[in-house]
C-alpha cells in the first residue's frame, strides 16, 4: 500500500497536513518504492455513489453545490489549512488579526466576492456562503474580517455609493490595500440602532460629524470606515478616511470571544466631511440594515464551519481516546451526542443551502435570514460546547480548536442581531405583532 | 511556447487508501477524488513559463469522466484549455499504455514543452514520463529541482540519488517536476468563474491514433510495504561525533 497515504491525524492538534507536505516528502527518486505502490494503481471507477457517507455531511449537501463551488470550497479549504490554521491559535493568544493574510485573501478574490464589477469577482450568493463555511471552519475572527470587507463596507458602496466612490474604492478594497470597517453600534445603541446618537450636521457644504461607535470590527486596521448618524433627514451614511482630524480608533481590551479579529472603538470629534463623503443612496436606517442582512447571509454559512470544525474534532478525538478499557466512542452516551451534532449539522446545512438558493433567486426575505442566522449559530454554539466537554481536559486549551471556536461563536451570538432579537423578528413574522418594544 | 502539462485525478491522498482484495485496485468508491497535488507543480511551472515567455498552457488527462474535475482545476489556476481522454476501454490501463494514449493526445495540438510530474501520488511508477519522450522520441529532462529558460534553452536543477546535477536542454522534451520545484498558486476566484468557458475536448480511443499493445502489466500478489527499522540512537560516550561522521559518509551526505 502507498505508505505516504496518511491516516487521518486522530489529534487535531496541528492542522491536518495539506496535500503539499504529503507530496513533499518525495523529492527525491524512489525506485525502491514502485514495486509496493504498483497495487494502489488503476481501481476501476466503478461507482460514482459513495459506500461511505462523510460523517460531516450525512445528506450529501455538499453534492447539490455546482462544480464550480465546489471547487471554491476545495480552495479557500485547502487555502486555511496551509496558510491560516498553522498561525491561528498564536493569534487568538495574543489577540491579534493575522493582516499578513489579507493580500493572500485578495489574490484568492475573496474580498466582495459577490458584488459585481470594480475588481469584484462577482459570485453567486451560494459560492460566498461556502467560502465563508470554509473561512469559519479557520476561525469565527476570519471569516468576520472578510464579511466586514465585503458585505458590511463593500457593499454599501456598491448599493448607495456613487459612481465616483465605486470607482475609488471598490478595486481597492477587493485588492485588499484598503481595509474597511463598519460603524454602526454605539455603546448605548445596540440592538436598538434608532437610538444611536452619533450626529451630522450640515456646514456650509461640508459636513461635521461627532460621536463614537463601539465594538466596531476592524476598527483600528480600517483605512475607511462606513460610519452612520443621524441628520436632520435620518439616518445617513458616510465615508470617514484614516487620519482625517478629529477621527480615531482604540482597540477593546480584555476581550475572551473572537480574540484572532481587531474589535475598536471609533471616535468622531468634530469631523469635517465634504459632500463627496456622502453615500447618496442610503436614506435611513434601512440601508445599515440592509448590510446586515448580507453580512448575516455569510454568517448562517459560516457558523457551519466552526461547527464542522468542533463536530469533527470531537468524532477524532473520541476514536481515539480510552477511558475504562474503551474508546469513548464506544460510549452510548458519547454516540448520543455525536449522534445529535450530526443530525443539527445536516439541518444546519440544508438551511444555508436553501437560503442560498432563495439568495441567487433574489427572493431571499430578511425574515428568512434571520431564521437561518439564528438557527445555525445556535446550532454551531451547542455543537461548539458538546465537543468541548467531549475533550474533556484537552477541550479548554487552544491545543485544540473547539475551544476556540467555542468562544468565538458568544460573540457571533451577540453581533449581526443578537439571538433574542432574531427570535423576535420571527415571532413577528408569524404573529403580526411586534413585541420589540 | 506551446505547453502541455499532464495531469492526473487520483483518490484524496488525505483518506486512508484501501485495496481491493480480489481485483488488487484502488477503492475508489466514497473518496474524494482531486488533481494530483504534484501535478499542481507542473502546472505551475508550465504557467510561470509561458507567462515569462508567451504562450500558453494547454493540460491533458486520461482518466475517467469525473477527471474533469481535476481539468478544471487547472484551467482555474491559468492553463488556456484542456484534453480529456476517456474511454471505458481505458479501465485498469498500465503505465505504457497511459503513456502511449497522452502522447497521442498531445500529439494532436503544437507543443514546444511537455511537464509532467516525477510520479503519480497513487500510482507512483514513475514511468510515464520518460515513456512519453520515447513515444514522441525527445528528450526526457527528469527530477527537475529548479527550470530557468533563456528563450531558446532549459537550464534544470535535477535531483539524483547523490545531491543535485545541472543539465541543459533545447526544445521540444519532457520535463518532469519535483515537489517543491516553486509554490503553486491557488485558483482566484474569477480563474473558477473563467474555467467554465475555456475550451475543454473529451475524446475517446477513436479520436486518437494511438496503437494500444496486449496488457503488459499485471498485479500477482499485494504485499504491504516493509515496515522502517528504528534510527539509530548515538549515546555520546566521547566517540559520538565520530559516528554520526561515519553515518553521514554512509549515507553519502557528506
Ligand atoms: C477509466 C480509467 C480508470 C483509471 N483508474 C485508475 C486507477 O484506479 N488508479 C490509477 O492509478 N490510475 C487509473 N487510471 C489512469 C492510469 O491507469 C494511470 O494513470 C497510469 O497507469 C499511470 O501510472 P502512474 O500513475 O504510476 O504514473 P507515473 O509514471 O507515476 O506518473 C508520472 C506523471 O505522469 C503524468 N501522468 C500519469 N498518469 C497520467 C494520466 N492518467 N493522465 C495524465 N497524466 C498522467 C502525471 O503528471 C504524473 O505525475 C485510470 C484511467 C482510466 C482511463
Ligand atoms: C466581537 C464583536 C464585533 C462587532 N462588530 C461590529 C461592527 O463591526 N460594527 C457594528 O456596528 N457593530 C458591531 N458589533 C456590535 C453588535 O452588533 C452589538 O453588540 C449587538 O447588536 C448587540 O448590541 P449590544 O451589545 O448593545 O446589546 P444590547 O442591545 O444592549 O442587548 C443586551 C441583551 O438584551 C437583549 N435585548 C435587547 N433588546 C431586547 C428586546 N427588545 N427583547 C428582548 N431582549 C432584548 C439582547 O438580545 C441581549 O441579550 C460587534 C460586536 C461584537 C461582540
Amino acid at each position: 500500500m502507498n505508505d505516504l497515504v496518511q491516516p487521518p491525524a486522530v489529534s487535531p492538534g496541528p492542522p491536518a497536513r495539506g496535500p503539499t507536505s504529503v507530496v513533499a516528502d518525495r523529492t527525491g527518486p524512489s525506485p525502491g518504492r514502485a514495486l509496493a505502490r504498483q497495487n494502489g494503481r488503476m481501481a476501476a471507477d466503478r461507482s460514482q455513489a459513495p459506500s461511505r457517507l462523510d460523517p460531516a455531511d450525512l445528506y450529501a449537501v455538499d453534492s447539490l453545490l455546482s462544480e464550480e463551488e465546489r471547487l471554491i470550497q476545495g480552495t479557500v479549504r485547502d487555502w486555511v489549512r496551509r496558510r491560516f490554521l498553522p498561525g491561528v491559535a498564536g493569534h487568538f493568544a495574543a489577540g491579534t488579526f493575522p493582516g499578513e493574510l489579507i493580500p493572500e485573501l485578495a489574490s484568492l478574490g475573496l474580498l466582495g466576492m459577490h458584488l459585481q464589477g470594480y475588481g469584484c469577482a462577482g459570485s453567486s450568493a451560494l459560492a460566498y456562503g461556502v467560502a465563508c463555511e470554509e473561512l469559519e471552519a479557520g476561525d469565527s475572527g476570519l471569516r468576520s474580517f472578510v464579511s466586514v470587507q465585503g458585505s458590511l463596507c463593500m457593499f454599501p458602496i456598491r448599493r448607495f455609493g456613487s459612481e465616483e466612490q465605486r470607482q475609488r474604492w471598490l478595486p481597492e478594497m477587493a485588492a485588499g490595500r484598503v481595509v474597511g470597517c463598519f460603524g454602526l453600534t454605539e455603546a448605548d445603541a445596540g440592538s436598538d440602532p434608532a437610538a444611536m446618537r452619533t450626529r451630522a450636521r450640515r456646514a456650509g457644504g461640508d459636513w461635521i460629524v461627532s460621536g463614537s461607535k463601539m465594538w466596531i470590527s476592524n476598527g483600528s486596521i480600517a483605512d475607511l470606515a462606513v460610519v452612520w448618524a443621524q441628520t436632520d433627514d435620518g439616518v445617513r451614511g458616510f465615508l470617514v478616511e484614516r487620519g482625517m482630524p478629529g477621527f480615531s480608533a482604540r482597540d477593546v481590551e480584555g476581550k475572551l470571544s473572537l480574540r484572532a479579529s481587531v474589535t475598536s472603538e471609533l471616535v468622531l470629534d468634530e469631523v469635517r466631511l465634504p459632500q463627496a463623503s456622502v453615500l447618496p443612496e442610503a436614506h435611513g436606517l434601512r440601508a445599515p440594515l440592509g448590510c446586515l442582512d448580507e453580512a448575516r447571509f455569510g454568517i448562517s454559512w459560516g457558523v457551519l464551519g466552526a461547527a464542522r470544525a468542533c463536530y469533527q474534532a470531537a468524532l477524532e478525538y473520541a476514536a481515539g481516546r480510552h477511558a475504562f478499557g474503551r474508546p469513548i466512542a464506544a460510549f452510548q452516551l458519547t454516540q448520543a451526542r455525536l449522534a445529535e451534532m450530526a443530525t443539527r449539522l445536516v439541518q444546519g446545512r440544508l438551511v444555508a443551502h436553501r437560503l442560498g438558493v432563495l439568495k441567487d433567486a433574489g427572493l431571499a426575505r430578511p425574515v428568512q435570514v434571520s431564521l437561518a442566522k439564528r438557527a445555525n449559530t445556535r446550532m454551531a454554539l451547542d455543537i461548539a460546547r458538546e465537543a468541548r466537554a467531549m475533550l474533556g481536559a484537552n477541550g479548554i486549551t487552544l491545543e485544540y480548536p473547539v475551544a476556540r471556536h467555542m468562544a468565538n461563536l458568544e460573540a457571533v451570538l451577540t453581533y449581526e442581531g443578537t439571538e433574542e432579537v432574531h427570535t423576535l423578528v420571527l415571532g413577528r413574522e408569524v404573529t403580526g405583532l411586534s413585541a420589540f418594544s | 511556447m506551446d505547453i502541455a502539462v499532464c495531469v492526473k485525478q487520483i483518490p484524496d491522498p488525505n483518506t486512508p487508501g484501501e485495496l481491493d482484495p480480489t481485483t488488487h485496485r484502488l477503492r475508489r468508491e466514497g473518496v474524494d477524488a482531486v488533481l494530483d497535488p504534484g501535478d499542481e507543480f507542473g502546472i505551475e511551472a508550465g504557467l510561470a513559463l509561458a507567462e515569462a515567455h508567451g504562450g500558453e498552457v494547454r493540460v491533458v488527462s486520461m482518466g475517467p469522466e469525473r477527471s474533469v474535475e481535476a481539468i478544471r482545476k487547472a484551467l482555474a489556476m491559468g492553463a488556456a484549455g484542456g484534453v480529456l481522454v476517456a474511454d471505458p476501454a481505458l479501465v485498469g490501463a498500465d503505465a505504457l499504455t497511459t503513456a502511449r494514449v497522452l502522447a497521442a493526445a498531445i500529439r494532436r495540438g503544437p507543443f514546444d514543452l511537455v511537464i509532467t510530474s516525477t510520479e503519480s501520488t497513487d500510482g507512483y511508477t514513475g514511468v510515464v514520463p520518460q515513456a512519453i519522450a520515447e513515444l514522441l522520441g525527445i528528450p526526457a529532462v527528469t527530477f527537475a529541482r529548479s527550470v530557468s529558460f533563456d528563450g531558446s534553452t532549459l537550464t534544470v536543477r535535477r535531483q539524483t540519488e547523490n545531491g543535485t546535477e545541472t543539465v541543459e536542454a533545447g526544445l521540444p522534451c519532457v520535463l518532469s517536476v519535483t515537489a517543491g520545484v516553486n509554490a503553486p498558486r491557488y485558483p482566484s476566484l474569477r480563474g473558477i468563474m473563467a474555467a467554465r468557458s475555456k475550451p475543454l475536448d473529451r475524446l475517446s480511443l477513436n479520436d486518437l491514433d494511438v496503437q494500444l499493445g496486449e496488457v503488459d502489466q499485471e498485479i500477482v500478489r499485494v504485499e504491504p510495504a516493509p515496515q522502517r527499522k528504528g534510527g539509530e540512537v548515538v549515546a555520546d560516550d566521547g566517540t559520538g561525533a565520530q559516528r554520526i561522521l561515519e553515518l553521514l559518509r554512509q549515507a553519502k551526505v557528506i
